[in-house]
């Protein structure tokens, strides 16, 4: 800060970290010090070196848990943002990860692949804006949101899991009923010789690409003017209508982005496992994304991807009968005991530590539990 | 081609298991504000109680199943005690702590949800771990009626006479006794109820081991004619909770209404095209159904009256 004015180069320089500064931090994410984003970088690199070390086999294994954190991030969005209970994030997920499996296996080529990607998440979005239009517009409020998303969970998985017959075929692809669908190409990006595709190792720095640039875009989201008001249908509905927004566009947008996210995670999902099946559409699957965003925290962006990375690491390596035992403990615990989540306490544990130097951001800062 | 026998028994078929399924969560959601997303399993232990101590303890049927609702009544206070008031939890903080640590989960929606969710995967899993995947059936007593190639259990029709007849109960208990009086004044006013004397805090406590002790009930009627597994409550939770929000706020006449109109659409749809599709029916009507009427059947019906005496 000092050599703001001495160097020919500083000001400029300075200039555009103040404006990408500005851009990422705001009241509505936690960690903003320098130490912050020093760890940030110390983990990216270890997630960047990860393939290296563990091998081929766990990168493509740990790349699973980086899509589920699209997932995460788009319910933390809808639900710790907007203050939309979704329990039908898996719906969007489900109906992207089919659309993918349906166009890429009828024209598997890698242009017809780079397709399939952008229908997938363009089904997820439009699932999510009829949805949240006929909601929304609609007037259905609070918890009769949540119960109609976690109706429409059931009722595709109720629909998914009876096409079994040979008219529930598109083109190529037959939809399988309760066996899902199976061999659904690698996922591949661009045309021709410049095409693309990608598998373990790779796949797994796309998803790592995917995922921070997403974090990065989401943060500047929610700390943009467009997020002030996010937060603020949050906390008061018909104090934000009386300031004159259209709460129900704001709603619809909110839940439409999260839908792409969602897809996003949905087609990377159908394009890791080569497969989906109306199991995404599960109550207990349903059930997972809240489950890690209310561990994490659902009022951060962070909290989400750090919980559904790690739940989903504990869960895989746990395995068998005891996870779910353990996942669901785990989410009593949180929702009676720390509401907010465990990035915000220990965001808030170590400044209480640090102690000396809140600065004004920090101190009118206001995540936690309501 | 539809039977009219034939689509009447299915109607009662299907009344009665709405309604069962739904009465012990419309009471806990009408009553305290909390939906109670592990109703299913509280089915589940009433189910496998009863199963257990007709099967392995031998008690006759009857018996079984009155074990079956004590058994989720008193699993249901539990409950209640260390999660959705925290009492115990915060006793024993309070004791080492000095401090409360759990907020009660009284009108906190969401909340509510996601813990009881949690609850009933720890549930499942819990019983999958100690009684494996599957438990041997009780068979359905009081054999069919059958008539010109249709067949139907005796059994589970005598069940929508059972379903009214609990509706009956319930409507007595929460209007013509003391402990119906104290309910209602709390879902009135939590505070006046309080001032004027009501230990709201029992009201509750009893509140949720009624819902629980209906759960478990439903459980037992069903023991024998559902397969015993783990999940079958999931199978429940989604009828009862369709029912309680189809039928709105009011306890007994919502899920009368809701249980009428959504058993005669399930029983209609399967009729005609299939059971797949009466689930689908079953499901996409209420999802309508909210979009139009969002506090429910009986809402609406509100509604309308105050409309009416305001006309006049």
């Amino acid at each position: 800060m000092s050599t703001e004015r001495v160097g020919g180069s500083g000001p400029s320089a300075e200039g555009h970290r103040t404006r990408l500064q500005r851009w990422l931090e705001g009241p509505n994410t936690v960690g903003r010090s320098r130490e912050f984003w020093a760890g940030f970088a110390v983990v990216l690199a270890a997630l960047l070196a990860y393939p290296f070390v563990a091998g081929s086999y766990q990168a493509s294994r740990f790349s699973l848990f980086l899509v589920y954190a699209f997932l995460g991030l788009s319910l933390s969005v809808v639900w710790g943002y907007a203050g939309i209970l979704s329990f039908g994030q898996v719906v969007f997920f489900g109906v992207a990860g089919y659309t993918f499996a349906v166009v890429s296996i009828n024209v598997a080529t890698p242009l017809g692949i780079t397709v399939a990607f952008l229908a997938g998440i363009a089904g997820g979005a439009l699932m999510a804006a009829v949805l949240g239009y006929f909601m929304f517009y609609g007037g259905v409020r609070n918890v009769y949101v949540t119960i109609i998303t976690l109706v429409s969970t059931l009722v595709l998985h109720t629909f998914m899991a009876q096409t079994a017959g040979d008219e529930w075929t598109i083109g190529e692809a037959a939809l399988g009923g309760f066996n899902g669908m199976p061999t659904i190409p690698n996922l591949a990006l661009g045309v021709g010789p410049a095409a693309v595709t990608f598998d373990s190792v790779s796949f797994y720095y796309l998803v790592l690409a995917l995922l921070v640039v997403t974090y990065l875009g989401l943060r500047a989201l929610v700390n943009s003017d467009y997020g002030r008001v996010m937060v603020a249908v949050r906390e008061d509905e018909d104090r934000t209508e009386m300031f004159g927004y259209d709460v129900r566009r704001v709603k619809l947008s909110v839940f439409t982005i999260g839908g792409a996210l969602a897809g996003l995670s949905g087609v990377l999902y159908a394009s890791w496992g080569n497969y989906v099946s109306p199991q995404v559409f599960e109550l207990a699957f349903a059930s997972l994304p809240v489950i890690w965003v209310s561990v994490g925290g659902r009022k951060t962006l962070l909290g989400a991807v750090v919980a559904t990375v790690g739940i989903e690491f504990v869960r895989n390596s746990l395995g068998g009968e005891w996870a779910f035992v353990a996942v669901g403990t785990l989410l009593l615990v949180f929702i009676l005991g720390l509401p907010g989540g465990l990035v915000p306490w220990i965001h808030d544990a170590y400044v209480d530590y640090r102690g000396d130097t809140p600065t004004q951001n920090l101190s009118d800062r206001s995540v936690g539990g309501d | 081609m539809v039977n009219g026998l034939n689509l009447l028994f299915q109607f009662l078929d299907s009344f009665a298991f709405i309604v069962l399924a739904a009465v012990g969560l419309a009471i806990i959601f009408g009553i305290m504000g909390v939906i109670n997303l592990a109703h299913g399993e509280f089915i589940m232990v009433g189910a496998y109680a009863t199963t257990l101590a007709n099967i392995r303890a031998g008690l006759p049927l009857p018996v079984a199943m009155l074990v079956g609702v004590v058994v989720a009544a008193a699993f249901g206070l539990v409950v209640e005690r260390v999660i959705i008031s925290g009492s115990v939890p915060n006793a024993l903080s309070q004791r080492f702590l000095g401090r409360v640590v759990i907020e009660p989960l009284y009108d906190r929606l969401a909340d509510s949800m996601v813990a009881t969710w949690g609850l009933s995967l720890v549930m499942v899993q819990g019983i999958r771990i100690t009684l494996g995947n599957s438990l041997d059936q009780i068979g359905t007593p009081l054999g069919k009626i059958a008539y010109s190639g249709f067949s139907y259990s005796t059994y589970r029709v005598l069940l929508a006479g059972v379903a009214v007849c609990l509706l009956a109960l319930t409507y007595y208990v929460f209007t013509r006794t003391e402990y119906g009086m104290r309910a209602r004044a709390t879902i009135q006013s939590e505070e006046t109820a309080r001032a004027l004397g009501v230990d709201t805090e029992r009201t509750y406590m009893t509140t949720f081991a009624i819902g629980s002790g209906l759960a478990g009930l439903t459980g037992a009627l069903y023991a024998p004619t559902i397969t015993m597994v783990p999940t079958l409550g999931g199978s429940f939770l989604v009828e009862a909770f369709v029912a309680v929000v189809v039928g709105g706020s009011s306890v007994v006449l919502g899920t009368l209404l809701a249980g009428g109109l959504l058993g005669s659409i399930n029983a209609l749809f399967s009729n005609l095209v299939g059971t797949f599709f009466g689930r689908i029916a079953l499901l996409v009507t209420a999802i309508v159904m909210l979009r139009f009427l969002p506090n429910g059947i009986t809402g609406y019906l509100e509604h309308l009256r105050t409309k009416r005496q305001e006309g006049a």
